[in-house]
C-alpha cells in the first residue's frame, strides 16, 4: 500500500531527471523486464545485456516519461523495442544450445536434429513475426498483452503470428519437417 | 485462425527453442550504474548549431578571430 502510495511521488522524481527515483524503479522492475526479454530471447545473458539496455534508454527518456502514466507498461513496451532490435541484428543460424532438454524419442539424434532445424527456420522469420508468434504460440501471453507491448492492435498480432504459422510451415516443407 | 496443423507446427516450435528460465540470477544494478557512469551527457543540438554559426562567422570574418579572443 505505502509502495502504491509513493510511486507516483517517484514515477515524478525520476521524471525530473533524479538519478535516486531511477535506482529505486529499477530495483523494483528489472527482475519483471528482464522475465519479458528473456521470453522473446530465449538467452539470459543476452537478456542481462538487453534488461540494461532498455533501463539505458529509459533513463535517457525520462523527461519525456509522463509520471501519471504506468511505468512497468511503458518499461515494457520499450524492453520489447530493444528485443526487437537484437532479434533483427542476430544471425539466425547459430546452433541449438546443448540446454535444449532431449525429448524421448526412438532415434534422439534424428529427434535433435529435427528440432534444431526447426528452431533455425524459426529464427529466421523476420523479427516482428518472430517476437509476436514467440509469446503468443510459445509463452502463450494474452493477445492484448503483446499488443501494448509492441504498440499494434490485437488484429495486427493476430496477423503477424497467422503469417508466422504461414511462413514457418513452408519453410518447415521446404526442408522436409512433418510437424 | 489457427488450423489444426497450426498445433502440430506449435507442439514442434515448444519443444525446439529454448527454454526460457525468468529468474533474474542477480541484480544489474552494479553493472547500470557502470553503464550511467561511462556515457557523457549528451550535448544539446543547439549548442552544435551554436558552435556551427560561430565557426562560419570565424570563416567568412577572421579578422573577428582577436576580437572574440577579446571577449573571452
Amino acid at each position: 500500500m505505502l509502495l502504491l502510495e509513493q510511486q507516483p511521488d517517484l514515477q515524478s522524481q525520476f521524471a525530473h531527471g533524479d538519478l535516486d527515483a531511477f535506482e529505486a524503479l529499477f530495483r523494483q522492475f528489472q527482475a519483471e523486464v528482464y522475465r519479458w526479454i528473456v521470453r522473446i530471447v530465449r538467452d539470459p545473458g543476452v537478456a542481462e545485456e538487453l534488461t540494461i539496455e532498455t533501463f539505458w534508454r529509459i533513463h535517457r527518456a525520462h523527461a519525456r516519461f509522463d509520471p501519471t502514466r504506468n511505468f512497468a507498461a511503458w518499461a515494457r513496451r520499450i524492453s520489447t523495442n530493444v528485443a526487437l532490435d537484437h532479434l533483427k541484428s542476430a544471425h539466425p543460424y547459430e546452433s541449438l544450445p546443448e540446454d535444449v532438454p532431449a525429448a524421448a524419442s526412438p532415434n534422439p539424434g534424428v529427434e535433435r536434429d529435427r528440432r534444431e532445424r526447426t528452431a533455425r527456420a524459426f529464427r529466421q522469420l523476420p523479427a516482428k513475426l518472430q517476437v509476436a508468434a514467440t509469446l503468443a504460440l510459445i509463452e502463450e501471453e494474452p493477445y492484448k498483452d503483446i499488443a501494448e507491448a509492441l504498440g499494434i492492435s490485437v488484429g495486427a498480432v493476430k496477423l503477424r503470428v497467422f503469417r508466422a504459422l504461414r511462413i514457418l510451415r513452408k519453410k518447415l516443407g521446404e526442408m522436409g519437417i512433418e510437424p | 485462425m489457427k488450423a489444426p496443423k497450426d498445433d502440430k507446427i506449435v507442439e514442434l516450435l515448444k519443444q525446439s527453442v529454448r527454454p526460457s528460465e525468468s529468474a533474474l540470477p542477480r541484480d544489474l544494478w552494479p553493472q547500470m550504474l557502470g553503464r550511467l557512469q561511462q556515457r557523457s551527457p549528451a550535448v544539446p543540438w543547439f549548442d552544435w548549431a551554436l558552435l556551427a554559426a560561430l565557426a562560419l562567422w570565424l570563416c567568412f570574418a577572421p579578422s573577428a578571430i582577436p576580437l572574440l579572443f577579446y571577449h573571452l
